[in-house]
Formats: C-alpha cells, structure tokens, sequence
C-alpha cells in the first residue's frame, strides 16, 4: 500500500509593535526581567485589556500580503486554562471570527511551484517567558501580552520539504511586509505541526497528530519525517495512529507522546466581555493594501525587468530581506547592477561567512560598493583589484577611491608596461605557449595568470589578452 | 458643629463654601461615628484614618486657595472590590487578603481628582457574590434598622455605612442588583448606571459585561453629584461610551412636578410570593407619582421572568474566567504544590469560600465543551429578548416603577442554607443588568417591623436624566429618606 502524508501547520509570528497587545508596556527584547509590566499584563484585579491598533494593522497587513480576506466583523474570545505563564488564566485570542479569512502561499519546491492554502490568522497575545531552574521556576513577564499572530495553513503540504518550503516563504514574506523580525533565536516565529498519513486515494484525513512548538525549520523537517515514519511503521503493522500531542526531541531525533486526546485541555471558548468587536471598513483596508511594501517574488521581477539581472541571480539576492535591501541601496547610486549582484553574491556573501557576521554589521556601506562597481565599470579598477578593495571596505570601511590610490591598485593600462609583462610570460612558460600553438586556446589563461601575478592584479586583462593573442598568432 | 457626618454630599458642600465648616470636622464627625457605632454595623474592613485626615487637609487648603467642587474634602467609603491605590482590596476574600492595590481604579481617580476622601474600605459578599454580604470571608456586617437583620449585598458595608452615618456616601458595584437590593434593604439611595457610563478600570471583575459602578448615597442629588464625577470615556476601558457628560444634579430643581411624564408598571414585577408591605409601599409610591402628575401606563416584559436563570449562567460563566487569575503565583495567599496545578488547586481551595466555588463551578460547567449551546448560547439569546423587552417598553414611557426587592431585609442567617431561595431576591434587578439599562433604588416606606422598603426606578440605556429626575420628585415630596435608624 502506498500512503500520503497530510500536514498543516499552525505558526505562531510575534509582531514587531512598540508595545504590547492589551497595555501600553514596551514590547523589547533582552530587558531586566519584569521590567515592562503593568496591572493589565500582568492580570492584576481590576485591570482591563485595550487593543493595540498597530498590531490590528501589522495582522491585516499579513493578511492580504498572504492574501487573505480581511474580516469586517471579527471578534475576541477567551481561551481558558492554568498556567504560570498566563497571567489571568485565560489568553485573549480569536476563536470563530478571526481577523483574517484564507489566503495562500506560492512557493518553489524543488523546482516546481506550488500552491499551500491558508485557513485563516487571528491574533492574539503571547504568554509570558518560563525558566525553570533547580531551584524553583522563574517566570519573565515582559514577553506576557506581547502580540502574536496565528496563521494557520490548511492540511496542505504532503512532506517535509513542503513544509520546509512554506516556512522559509512565510519568514521572507513577514519579513519583507514589516511584520515581524523572525528571529527564530528570541523566539519570533513557533510553530505546531500536524502530521497524519492515509492511503493514496482516500479522501478522510487521517488521524492528526501534533508536534507543539518548533521554532527550527531543520527540526521541522525532521520531526516531520520522523513522524510520517512512524505513523506508516505502525499501521502497517496494523497499528492505529491515535490522535495526541506529542514533543520533539531534537537529540535523539524522535517524537514523543504528550498528552492524548482522552485527556485533551477543554479551553472553554466564550466571548471576551472586556473588549468591543472589531469593525474594519472597506476604505480602511484599502488604505492598508495601498501602503504594502514589494515582497520577495515581486523584487525578484524586477531585478530581472528593470535591472536586467539572470533570474538565478535575482532569487539568490532576494532569499534574505537585509541583503535584498543592501543590494537595492547599492543599485540606487550605479547603474553597474551585475557587477553590484556578482560582488553580493561573490565576494561579499563570502566575506561575511568568513566573519559570521551580515553585510550590515560590516563596515562596507551600500554607496561605497556602488562606487566599487563604478570603478570597475569605468575601468580604473581591474574585478581582481575590486575584490581586495571590498575586502578592505569590509573590515575597515573608508572611501574607495582614497584606498585605490593609497594601495595604488589603480589598473595598469600603460601599453609598454603591459607589452614587457606579456613578453616575459612567453619567455617564461614554454610549455604553455606550445600548447597554445597546438591548438590548445585555453592555455593563454596561464599566461594571463602569469602576467597578472607579476602585475600585481594591476593589468587590464582584455588589453593583455588581445597583446598575448597578437603575439602568438604572429 | 456637630453631626456633619449626618449631613448629604449637598448640604455640606455648601457648608464648606461658606466656609461654615472644614473637611477635616467632616472626616473627624465621621471617624467618631465609626467609632461610636460600627462595632455594631460592621461596615468597615479597613479604616484608612491617618491619609483620610491628610486628605482632609489638603482639600481644606485646596479650597482656601480657589478650589471648587461638590466633592472636594467629602468622606466616601469604598466597596473592597475597587481598587485605591495605596490600600488593600481584599474583596472579602482570603485569597487576596494582604493585597494592596498599585494603581487607582479610574472611578477613584476622577474622585481623587475632586478632591473626594477615602475613608476606608467597607465590607461586601466575597467577590459581589451575594445577596447578604453574609459571603464575606472577614465579618458579618449588620443592618443599621434592625441588627439581626442583613444590610443586603453585596455592597452591603457600603449601604450600611451610609445608613449609619458612618460616612457621607459610598461606592458600590451592582452586577446583578448589588447596589440597589443593600441600598433598599438600608433605605439609601442606590444607582445603577448605564453599562459603559462609569468606567470599569480598577474594578475587580465578577462578571465584566454586566458589572457597573455606582454610588449609595442619602439623597438622589447626592447620587447625581456622583455621577457625575465618574462618567465619561475611559481609555483604559473599552467598554465606556464616548459621550458628553452633563451635570446630572443641574436638573434637580425645586419644582417637583412630573407632568408629561410617562411612567411604566410592568405587570410581570409584582411577582406572587412577594411581600404585601412591599406590595403596598410600592403601589403607594405609584400613586404618589401620578399625584405628581405622571402618567401611569401598563407595560410587559415578558422575559424579565427568566432572568434569574439567564443571570446565573452568564454572571458564573464569566466569573469562572476572570476569578482565575487568583492563583496564588503573583499575589495574594499561596499554598505551596508539587507542580503548578497542586499548587492552584490548594491555593483556590483555601482561599475561596463556599458561595465562590459554587459559581466558579457553575461557571466552568456551563462553558464545559458540549453544554455551551445548551447553557451559554441560549442565555446569550434570551439576554437579547430580555433587553428588547426593555427598548419595546420605553418607546412609550420615560421610565418604569417597580418594587427593588420581594421582601425587605431579612433575618441574619435566613437564608445562608438555602442558597437558590437567595438567588431569587434578585429577580426584579437583574433584568437591569442584562439589559444594560440604568436603575435607581429611592426610599419608599417601611414594614411594620421598621425595615426600609425601596422603589426601583428603571430608565433606557443614558436615560440617567429621566429617572434621576423621577427620584428626586419622588424622594423630595417624601419624607422617607429622611428616617434615620436607631442603632
């Protein structure tokens, strides 16, 4: 028999607001424990919640990026349960009339573009940061009532690498929208993953299990063809598959089981009285969709439309939001656009592997590798050289043209000069020039080699080359 | 001179702007009356004498340099459901007990702002759930008319602090009738505003979308001085209305005349079981107003009958949610667990009382997956029948007269054993509620057995003007209100 996996994914996205959902309190990451607190989020008697209209527009916005409908009439509930980490006792959340309504993710897997459906997103707000010590537990309340939205996909995906694919699609998107930062590391982005298997061709989903709180998609990956292993393993071996919660563990690489389905929260929906429906008007959504910023599918047409960029080059410059957005700086002061790209995704990706650290933390500036590329388009600079001067820009910054003449890397265009290095190349490479000769084209490269290594990276290489050719052919 | 703690809001804001007497002689008079008699009452949990004189004399120097107002340097006592910064707020529950409020319900604030005094805190049913204030964890508090007798609840200490002199008027909360049933059962003046008129801010929830603040007062101008000062916008609470807030005491004039006013007698309100003295007072009181020139008109309300059982399900739904932050992990009274859920279970279970854990109870029951529909939904529903009762009814009267209670105040202990007999005390001020409409108690007889009776005075949503106005009238060409127990 063969079986088909169905997964969904439910993901957690903390919005980038100033402060949090419900009270006025900074929303900040990495302050004195306990420090932005207030009676509302830290669910004092009497305290009331307030909504947080940036974040009602941070949800909307995600929405139609994702293309979903936006609510007119949503509405809040109360989800019941006890946890040190929920200051009332209840989170504040949307049950059946969530902000936004469907939507759809595209996205390239594998080389073939699929379609992932969305359910829907509502919002709601985060609980607060438990560490559990030996000596007791500690709880951190700053991150208690921060906003957090829910985007919750449909049983869409049928592997890991689907899910890999929607995930790494939905971080870009929410990170080009200005929604939120996705840094995984302070937990900006979790998700709870429901995996179940059928047989090919039967239309009843399987029995769903759900693996809570991931926030690595390498783990996902895993996690998920793990458990898409196991749920088969286990009917094959005329198991049943029994709906559960279960963990991750990451060291051993297996899921494990939670809690079943017998002894299941029951959250006890009902509408939150504390807090008035939300209306949202046709104009107000319009006003919203007017002001969404250009997402990663749509920069990457442009670079190729109007900046005449290979579509390689425009996905590799787009898969990450700040190297994207360094290159669109750079673009706006040259119109050297491949040479911007080639050094982006050449020397300056590896200069920043090498250093751990990203092109904005480094001392290279988007107008000085713009001036970069002028050089070299211009010809003062020979690509060699540019790569030694973006390393120099890189680790101490400066301006370009300062350091080209200092470190006199202007190229050398000087005919004699070039004249005496081409001829010692043939003096010196014998075994090259006969190969040349017998027919062998690619061996002028060693001489090319030759000359540029005695010229220090300095030679203009398309004169040098004609000179060699002229010479060899005579 | 003595006695000022006798005197209404009015009388001594006049006092003080002639300069006939200070706010610290106010608080003083008051502070004796405290001392001379609620050992008696029982009104007060906590007495707050040091900053209530310190607040005394900065509201004489406030008014010494220009300062004007009707509150300013006039003693209140405040429910123990309200927040005060500075001071406890028990709610009359070991749970909390120790807690001490870091911020100021925004009704107290506006006070503060007018230069009011805070007494103390005064006693109430653990978390306003009651009808007795017999629930309270720390004290019983006693009917200043008759002391075997229950002031009613739960803003029990607050009706019987001002029923005692013990102070100038107080603070309550009424979510099911709690401000008008103690302020009946005392023969005060209680008033239930309209949902969303005083902002709820630094209000300890019971059931958020039915509690509101209101003043128990001597008079009904007192109540519309009140008023006044809490009303408007908050931001911190969603719920408020944004609209003007006129001086509701400006149209209390001399003239008590009720002409072109149409009054409603809704015939579901004289409930079988009821007492005749009530019966009687109430019927008076009707023929009083008409004396006055009002119109009397029969009306239906069809539903208010299934009130009572609406009320229980959404009042204990709610509560189950907002009583759950009492947990014994941030504040107040903790047993310690091997995990977190022992630890709540021991915390809520030492902590709660016995009338507490039974709406909790309820309240998770009704919510529980599968009985939602049946219980939640369908209260939800009949909530709405029950408020277009109410818009049917006033499309042609201002206002509607009924009866507060059944009965006047009863026996101490009466009814503790039988807590559904309790329940249906409420029946004739929860519809109030439900509807989110506004109702006044007004002083309007007393039983042979010198037990206050209370006329209930029900207007549509901001219709404050209309009933305020009829109480007033009422209450004015009445001596009632006048009475004052023998303790």
């Amino acid at each position: 028999m063969k079986y088909e996996a169905c997964i969904g994914l439910e993901t957690h996205v903390m919005q980038k607001t100033r402060t949090k959902m419900f009270c006025g309190c900074k929303h900040e990451y990495g302050a004195e424990p306990n420090t932005n607190v207030c009676p509302v989020c830290l669910g004092y008697p009497g305290a009331l919640p307030v909504l947080n209209a940036r974040a009602i527009e941070l949800c909307c916005k995600a929405g139609l990026l994702l293309g979903c409908e936006i609510n007119p009439h949503s509405k809040w509930d109360r989800k019941n349960y006890f946890y040190p980490d929920m200051s009332k006792n209840y989170q504040i959340t949307q049950a059946d009339r969530p902000l936004c309504l469907g939507g759809k993710i595209v996205t390239e897997v594998n080389g073939e573009l699929k379609t992932f459906t969305l359910e829907r997103i509502h919002q709601e707000e985060n609980a607060a940061k438990n560490t559990h010590a030996a000596s007791g537990s500690l709880i951190d309340y700053n991150r208690a009532g921060t906003a957090l939205m829910e985007i919750v996909s449909t049983p869409c995906m049928h592997s890991a690498d689907d899910a890999f694919a929607y995930i790494q699609a939905l971080k870009l998107i929410m990170e080009y929208g200005g929604i939120s930062d996705c840094d995984l590391e302070k937990g900006h982005m979790r998700s709870d993953v429901n995996v179940s298997v059928r047989p090919v061709g039967q239309e009843k989903l399987g029995a769903k299990v759900e693996i809570k709180n991931m926030n690595s998609p390498s783990f996902i990956v895993e996690a998920i063809k793990y458990e898409i292993a196991r749920q088969i393993e286990l009917i094959e071996n005329g198991g049943k598959v029994v709906q559960e919660t279960r963990g991750y563990d990451s060291d051993r690489g297996e899921t494990f089981s939670q809690r079943t389905k017998e002894d299941a929260h029951d959250y006890r929906y009902f509408p939150e009285p504390d807090l008035l429906p939300v209306e949202i008007s046709a104009a107000q959504i319009a006003q919203w969709k007017s002001e969404l910023p250009e997402l990663p599918v749509q920069r990457r047409e442009r670079y190729v439309k109007e900046l005449g960029l290979p579509d390689y080059d425009a996905k590799v410059l787009t898969a990450e939001k700040h190297i994207s957005d360094f290159f669109d700086a750079a673009c706006h002061k040259t119109k050297q656009y491949k040479l911007v790209s080639n050094y982006m995704m050449g020397k300056v990706a590896s200069l920043a592997t090498e250093k751990s650290i990203s092109v904005d933390e480094s001392q290279l500036t988007p107008e000085t590798l713009a001036q970069v590329a002028d050089l070299v388009g211009g010809g003062t600079i020979s690509s060699s050289a540019a790569n030694e001067l973006i390393e120099i820009l890189f680790a101490e910054g400066g301006d370009p043209k300062a350091v080209v003449e200092a470190k006199c890397m202007a190229q050398v265009n000087d005919d004699s000069a070039l004249e005496k290095w081409a001829e010692e190349a043939i003096a010196g490479n014998a075994k090259a020039v006969a190969d040349y000769k017998a027919g062998n084209p690619a061996s002028i490269n060693s001489l090319m080699g030759y000359v540029m290594k005695q010229s220090k990276g300095k030679a203009n290489p398309p004169t040098v080359i004609a000179m060699l050719k002229k010479k060899l052919d005579a | 001179m003595a006695g000022l703690n006798t005197k209404t809001i009015s009388e001594l804001s006049d006092l003080l702007e002639q300069g006939k007497c200070t706010s610290v002689q106010i608080v003083n008079d008051v502070l004796a009356a405290i001392d001379a008699h609620d050992g008696k009452i029982g009104a007060y949990l906590t007495i707050d004498r040091a900053a209530a004189l310190a607040q005394a004399e900065a509201a004489d120097k406030a008014r010494a340099a220009g300062k004007k107002g009707a509150l300013l340097g006039i003693p209140l006592a405040i429910k123990d459901l309200l927040n005060v910064k500075g001071q406890p707020c028990t709610c009359s529950s070991k749970i909390i007990e120790g807690y001490v409020a870091p911020y100021d319900a925004t009704a107290i604030a506006k006070l503060r702002e007018a230069g009011a005094v805070f007494l103390g805190r005064v006693n109430m049913d653990e978390f306003a759930m009651g009808s007795s204030t017999e629930s309270s964890a720390f004290k019983k508090t006693r009917n200043p008319w008759n002391t075997d007798h229950v002031p009613g609840g739960s803003s029990g200490g607050s009706a019987a602090s001002v029923a005692a002199d013990e102070a100038i008027a107080a603070l309550g909360s009424d979510t099911g009738g709690s401000i008008r049933q103690p302020a009946a059962f005392c023969g005060c003046v209680g008033l239930k505003p309209t949902y969303g008129m005083i902002s709820r801010y630094g209000l300890t929830a019971f059931a958020s979308s039915l509690d509101q603040i209101g003043p128990i007062t001597k008079t009904v101008r007192d109540a519309a001085i009140l008023l006044t000062a809490m009303a408007g916008k908050d931001p911190m609470d969603s719920t408020t209305v944004d609209l003007p807030v006129p001086d509701y005491s400006k149209d209390l004039t001399d003239d008590h005349s009720l002409k072109g006013m149409q009054l409603g007698l809704p015939k579901e309100y004289f409930v079988e079981g009821m007492d005749p003295e009530v019966e009687t007072a109430v019927r008076n009181a009707i023929e009083h107003c008409k004396k006055l020139g009002a119109k009397i008109v029969d009306i239906s309300l069809p539903h208010s009958k299934y009130a009572i059982a609406v009320y229980y399900i959404i009042a204990t739904a709610e509560a189950s949610a907002n009583l759950a932050r009492f947990d014994g992990i941030r504040y107040g009274l903790r047993k310690d667990g091997a995990d977190p859920i022992e630890l709540y279970g021991k915390t809520r279970a030492a902590g709660f009382g016995p009338e507490v854990k039974r709406r909790i109870i309820l309240g998770t029951y009704v919510l529980s997956s599968g009985y939602y529909d049946a219980y939640y939904l369908r209260a939800q529903k009949v909530r709405t029948l029950i408020h277009n009762d109410f818009r049917a009814a006033s499309a042609h009267c201002d206002a509607i007269l009924a009866p507060v209670t059944p009965t006047p105040a009863y026996k101490i202990g009466e009814k503790t054993s039988d807590p559904l007999k309790m329940y249906l005390d409420d029946i004739l001020t929860t519809p109030v509620n439900l509807a989110g409409i506004c109702g006044l108690s007004v002083p309007c007889g007393f039983s042979k057995a010198g037990l206050p009776i209370g006329l209930q005075i029900l207007g549509d949503s901001f219709m404050e003007p209309s009933i305020l106005k009829v109480g007033h009238a009422y209450e004015q060409t009445t001596e009632w209100h006048r009475q004052k127990p023998k303790f």
